[in-house]
């Protein structure tokens, strides 16, 4: 487990977790990021929502600077980014959730209905990948 | 205007912590997520030290009566676990472990203008509004 990094991740992790509790005591809101998606383009007035994607993108940016380049994936097919992607969006949009919804929030609630929707995507989860990597020998 | 800013600024400091957690590399998730090759246990730290933060989130602030912005605080009631709940994240998870991004990871990668997150969300969105049409029906 050499890649193991648990400081930055706690770190990390917890800056997640403050984000999310602005997010609420600020704007009242949830900080679930599919669903800050998906309604973000369906919701009328909900400019919060493009605001928020727009930090997260910002940030990108603002770490890029900050720390340098950061290794960008290569020769990831494209046809399997497009096809997880609808995934994603499509099971993310059914289920009312995802890692930051149900995960995070959801889980921080002590919602059941939360902890069953990470125990189904974590598994899914490490299905997928055990079939594309060492089944299907998809490249990432 | 005050909101917005407070919402720009949740997103910003919420992307930092993917960017330092390691998660917005796939490679690192996929690392967690491939349980049967050179295991990365961070991820689970990463959810560790969120949660611990959105516990004690949601445990006071709501308390408060009102957020500093808005009129009042919206948070999820519903308890019933349902085939929509189970099915959506069995699908979600299904190309979580194939791309390695979820969609705050996705997002804020778009900003090294990676080919593959780029495709990722663009397909991202389409699933959702597929959703909309084809069990929501609108």
């Amino acid at each position: 487990m050499h890649n193991f990094t648990p400081i930055s991740a706690l770190f990390g992790g917890a800056l997640i977790g403050l984000a999310s509790a602005w997010l609420l005591a600020a704007n009242g809101r949830v900080a679930g990021v599919s669903g800050i998606l998906h309604d973000a383009l369906a919701a009328p007035a909900s400019a919060w929502r493009g605001a928020f994607i727009a930090g997260l993108i910002l940030a990108g940016v603002a770490w890029q600077l900050l720390a340098g380049p950061v290794p960008v994936r290569e020769g990831f097919p494209l046809g399997w980014a497009a096809a997880a992607g609808l995934a994603v969006g499509f099971g993310t949009r059914w289920s009312g959730g995802c890692t930051s919804g149900h995960g995070v929030c959801g889980l921080g609630r002590v919602s059941a209905r939360s902890l069953v929707a990470v125990l189904v995507f974590m598994a899914a989860g490490m299905l997928a990948a055990y079939v594309t990597r060492h089944l299907l020998g998809v490249a990432s | 205007m005050k909101a917005l800013l407070s919402s720009l600024a949740a997103g910003f400091l919420f992307g930092l912590g993917l960017w330092i957690s390691g998660m917005a590399n796939p490679k690192k998730v996929l690392g967690f997520l491939d349980v049967t090759g050179d295991w990365d246990a961070s991820l689970m730290l990463v959810m560790a030290g969120a949660v611990a933060v959105a516990f004690l989130a949601f445990r006071f602030i709501p308390r408060r009566g009102k957020p500093i912005f808005a009129m009042k605080f919206e948070i999820p009631t519903r308890k019933d676990i349902d085939l929509p709940l189970v099915a959506g994240a069995a699908i979600f998870g299904l190309g979580w472990g194939t791309a390695g991004y979820c969609p705050g990871p996705a997002l804020t990668a778009l900003a090294t203008l990676s080919t593959d997150a780029i495709v990722f969300v663009v397909a991202m969105i389409a699933g959702g509004l597929l959703q909309r049409m084809l069990v929501a029906g609108k």
